[in-house]
């Protein structure tokens, strides 16, 4: 299953300027691991080890994943993947 | 003025990485905070105390501390706000020696935020932005709105649907593009996001943040000049997206690295509302990290940030500083409030009850000694969030115009606004 990751535009330098690319997987994180697999520069941007970096929120559609089950929340088709820097507001 | 010099630029606060002064808020490596980064000898050498005693009594008597390149633009009469005694309130709490930081009224907006919106749309007129807008809870809404207006630039602002009626007059009539986002703040944050990186607009509290932050240095300037530079041993200050305390800290350390102050042990103490406490939970608990509140629910609506950018930072500050973080309920925030107003003339927002409220639970608990200086951060005025009040006030009584229906009320005891408790005071002074 393909789910749609959006990325930011300062990122999009690592993604050959795509805006939005594709990733496979039953996870948030599966489809990150395999979005980073495609777009290896973008690995390191995102994750400390395993874990996404503390400066970097993840929603699926609407929802920032730290509300759902994190990297192991389920996706389904249709579904969509965003990444936002956290550095904002207040 | 030659003060180019004086910024080196911007720097990550996680890798160190180095950029030039630009309009972003986050390293392309790690997305860590950007902030910028002084050349404090140059500042040593070109700026020294007795030159800032002698401008006028402005947040921009400290520019050289402050991150433009040319001369403020924007803002030139922010900040200088007083820093009162207050022994009335002292002797409620059991200290001895308190002080109320009053951003209250703050010009033009009423509370701490213009101080950050005059750093940074003066910013944005360096980079040559037209647009300007910011994600606000309501203060920051007004403050941009005002402030873009005087200065001739557009303004778009986003806010959380539910904010205090003022806050939304108080932003329109300045005739800025208010847009109620129907959502948490940090929803409206996270838009406020996308179109900053859509649109190209400077928008203050997102890619001019670290410039933006900066100008909150300003308070602590001034409070520590005002004690007759030196440092208070407390300092209590509300937290939302927890800037705010993190920027007092900063200013403090910068005054001892001038050496303007002398080195002195302070604590910095933080302060939530119970309805959206990320991180007074996250110090209470011993995290490192806040745990985000996905509904914050409180009256203290300028403080409801469930997800504080900065709240990683603010945590760290309260715990190397020997600080402590509590929050207070809406009751005890709206009592708060009528404390503050009745025992030193001083009508604060929520925000300004959830300190005294910290504050006082702070003293009660032993985190701050009886006997040692603390200064409360008053950050917003009471005018703005009237609606917090409904129910807690008695209603004022109300006579026809004679003589002895004012005696019969006297006879009853009745209060007339303030609660029954001072009533009673004043009618025994009048008997």
């Amino acid at each position: 299953m393909a789910i749609a990751v959006q990325i930011p535009s300062p990122l999009r330098i690592h993604t050959q300027g795509h805006e939005t690319v594709l990733g496979q997987g039953q996870t948030v994180g599966q489809v990150l691991d395999d979005v980073t697999r495609q777009f290896p520069e973008l690995r390191q941007r995102l994750f400390d080890g395993n874990q996404i970096r503390r400066f970097v929120n993840v929603y699926l559609n609407d929802e920032d994943i730290r509300f759902l089950d994190n990297l192991d929340t389920p996706v389904k088709d249709g579904d969509q993947i965003s990444i936002i820097p956290a550095v904002a507001g207040g | 003025m030659v003060k180019t010099t004086l910024v080196r630029g911007l720097k990550c606060r996680l890798c160190g990485k180095s950029y030039a002064q630009e309009p972003i808020n986050f390293c392309s490596d790690d997305f860590g905070p950007l902030e910028v980064d002084y050349d404090y000898a140059a500042i040593a050498q070109q700026v020294r105390r007795q030159d800032v005693e002698k401008r006028p009594f402005t947040m921009w008597r400290y520019r050289e501390l402050l991150p433009l390149d040319g001369e403020p633009t924007v803002g030139l009469h922010v900040g200088g706000t007083p820093l009162l005694p207050a022994p009335r309130l002292a002797e409620a709490l059991g200290v001895r020696r308190l002080w109320i930081k009053n951003d209250a009224v703050n010009f033009p907006t009423l509370s701490f935020k213009d101080r950050v919106v005059a750093v940074a749309l003066s910013k944005a007129r360096e980079f040559g932005f037209d647009t300007v807008g910011c994600a606000s809870t309501g203060n920051l809404a007004n403050s941009v709105a005002a402030n873009a207006a005087a200065a001739g630039l557009r303004a778009y602002i986003l806010v959380p649907a539910e904010i205090e009626l003022a806050k939304i007059i108080g932003t329109q009539v300045y005739g800025a593009h208010l847009i109620r986002v129907r959502g948490t703040y940090d929803q409206v944050n996270r838009l406020c996001t996308q179109i900053a990186f859509k649109y190209g607009w400077g928008l203050v509290n997102i890619n001019l943040r670290p410039f933006y932050a900066e100008g909150s240095k300003s308070m602590g300037f001034e409070i520590a000049e005002q004690l007759g530079w030196r440092l208070p041993q407390h300092v209590v200050v509300p937290m939302a997206g927890g800037s705010l305390i993190g920027k007092i800290h900063k200013a403090f350390q910068e005054l001892q690295q001038l050496g303007w102050v002398a080195p002195q042990r302070y604590r910095v103490h933080g302060a939530q509302a119970s309805g959206c406490a990320p991180i007074s939970t996250a110090v209470k608990n011993g995290w490192d990290t806040h745990r985000p509140v996905k509904s914050p629910q409180t009256i203290a609506r300028s403080l409801a940030i469930g997800d504080p950018a900065d709240g990683y930072f603010a945590i760290r500050v309260i715990r190397e500083t020997g600080g402590w973080a509590e929050d207070a309920s809406d009751e005890e925030i709206a009592e708060a409030m009528t404390l503050l107003a009745e025992t030193e003339g001083v009508f604060a927002e929520t925000a300004g009850g959830v300190t005294l409220a910290v504050a006082r639970k702070l003293i009660d608990q032993g985190h701050i000694s009886r006997d040692e200086e603390i200064v409360l951060c008053i950050t917003g005025n009471g005018l703005k969030t009237q609606e917090a009040l409904y129910g807690v006030l008695k209603e004022a009584p109300s006579i026809a115009p004679r003589l002895e229906e004012f005696e019969q009320l006297l006879e009853a005891g009745q209060s007339t606004v303030a609660p029954v408790r001072l009533a009673d005071k004043q009618l025994a002074l009048v008997q």
